[in-house]
């Protein structure tokens, strides 16, 4: 067990690695319940969602959900999160366990001037995450809902065991699967409900620790990581959250100003065909051995059995012969467009 | 509970020794220490032929987790290597005491593994 964010979380279970492929062959369920959640209600609430993120919010309707990050005024991340539109000025957002108290403050100090209001709920909720090639066959066996009715990014209020629950069609590994939203004193029974009805179809617990080699095999930011207040959003790749047709939104000026130009420095994604982990921090050397980046996610994955990670690099060194030294060898950076695996289409 | 097997000698550093009559020693790391590395994912062992002095870092066992240092109990040749840990890391979770074995050292002086703790010392150690 590890302290994250404030709450007492399990790393692993039995085994990450096992973990690991245990979502990937079968599934796996999350405890994910220290994410944190938020309301924004009122007439002005679209107008406000579109001031305060990147990507384009008009596009949503009820039933649907949207990736995006929201951005400070100079570009740099404040947080990425899903919003989720219930109905007309009505959005559920779900927020980065370790963001809360400052995304909040941050959309108080927003939502100034627009008739609408933030809420935090992140103490209301208990969040399960269901993921994997059986994920969705399992919870079907809890609900009257039809899971297969619900599309990728897409969800529903509905009863699972019994408990009211907002039902995702999202996840954060790649896989198929559900995040279930419910009243925070009904987590434990969802998750022994859903833990009895997995184990016919190979069910795991899964912890922290699958949860990240699963993200970055899958080609997922992590805030802290490939997103942080000094990695925009243009230099973290994801620009396709980025919807400057939209109209201004906070940080919009200078992130069209370096998409226009180009990002000084950019994240990669690398494997090196060693089993040696780069690990966050080790300094990414160029060919000519001068340094031109630092690792800031770095894993063994278990699924191509090699290290895997992503790296924050000077965007003119991307095109050369990268390299990290790990205890004295030097492992050569072969760039990759993740996934790293392949990922079945939901 | 960790596995302690009584007839084997620990450092505090977790590595275990098993003495042969010849002079020779198998070395690995214990129960407790690859329960504590949790996965792992790759491990360095030194040349054939290096010689090591007692307390020194013969490698590295790296797991999800961490990288961490491994030492030599006592001074000696390395005879061997577990080559098998190359590809397969993963054994010294299975089986640290058997086919998770990394070294095996020809005793610079035999005398020396007396010196190092027994199987209840150890325990102790580790609470």
């Amino acid at each position: 067990m590890v302290d994250f964010a404030g709450w007492d979380m399990p790393v692993q279970y039995r085994s990450i690695l096992e973990e690991h492929k245990a979502v990937r062959q079968r599934s796996g369920l999350f405890d994910v319940s220290h994410m944190g959640e938020a309301d924004v209600k009122g007439p002005d609430a679209l107008r406000f969602l579109q001031h305060l993120v990147t990507n384009d919010c008009s596009k949503l309707f009820p039933g649907r959900v949207l990736y995006t990050v929201m951005c400070y005024p100079h570009g740099g991340v404040v947080d990425d999160l899903l919003v989720y539109m219930r109905g007309a000025g009505d959005y559920f957002l779900c927020i980065n366990a370790g963001n809360i108290a400052k995304d909040i403050a941050w959309m108080q100090e927003q939502v100034k001037g627009f008739d609408c209001t933030v809420t935090d709920r992140s103490n209301d909720y208990g969040q399960l995450a269901v993921q994997g090639p059986r994920a969705l066959e399992i919870v079907q066996t809890l609900t009257p809902a039809v899971l297969t009715d619900i599309k990728y990014y897409h969800f529903a209020e509905g009863r699972v065991a019994g408990i009211s629950c907002l039902i995702s069609r999202t996840g954060y590994t790649g896989e198929d699967g559900v995040e279930l939203y419910c009243p925070a004193g009904d987590t434990e029974r969802l998750a022994e409900a859903v833990l009895a009805a997995g184990a016919p179809f190979g069910l795991e617990l899964t912890g922290l620790g699958a949860r990240d080699s699963l993200r970055l095999e899958a080609g997922f930011p992590l805030y802290g990581h490939e997103i942080t207040d000094q990695i925009s959003p243009i230099a973290a790749g994801l620009g396709w959250v980025v919807k400057f047709d939209k109209g201004p939104f906070v940080g919009s000026v200078p992130l069209a100003a370096e998409k226009e130009k180009g990002p000084a420095r950019k994240i990669i994604f690398f494997k090196t065909g060693d089993r040696r982990i780069l690990r966050a921090g080790s300094v990414v050397l160029g060919a000519a051995g001068q340094e031109v980046g630092v690792v800031v996610s770095g894993t063994l994955s278990p699924i191509i059995n090699e290290a895997i990670g992503s790296a924050l690099v000077d965007s003119v060194a991307t095109k050369e012969a990268l390299s990290v030294d790990v205890r004295g060898t030097r492992l050569n950076l072969q760039l990759v467009k993740p996934p790293f695996v392949p990922l079945k289409k939901n | 509970m960790s596995n302690v097997p009584s007839e084997l000698k620990y450092a505090k550093s977790h590595e275990w020794l098993k003495v042969a009559a010849d002079g020779t020693a198998l070395v690995g790391i214990t129960d407790y220490a690859q329960n504590s590395l949790g996965d792992i994912t790759f491990v360095q062992v030194p040349k054939v032929g290096a010689s090591l002095k007692a307390g020194e870092t013969f490698g590295v066992v790296e797991s999800v987790k961490a990288a961490s240092d491994v030492y030599s109990p006592v001074a000696g040749t390395v005879l061997e290597v577990n080559k098998a840990l190359d590809s397969n890391p993963e054994k010294v979770n299975q089986s640290p005491y058997g086919d998770g074995w990394m070294l095996k050292l020809k005793l610079t002086n035999p005398a020396d593994a007396a010196a190092l703790l027994s199987a209840t010392d150890y325990e102790k150690s580790i609470g």
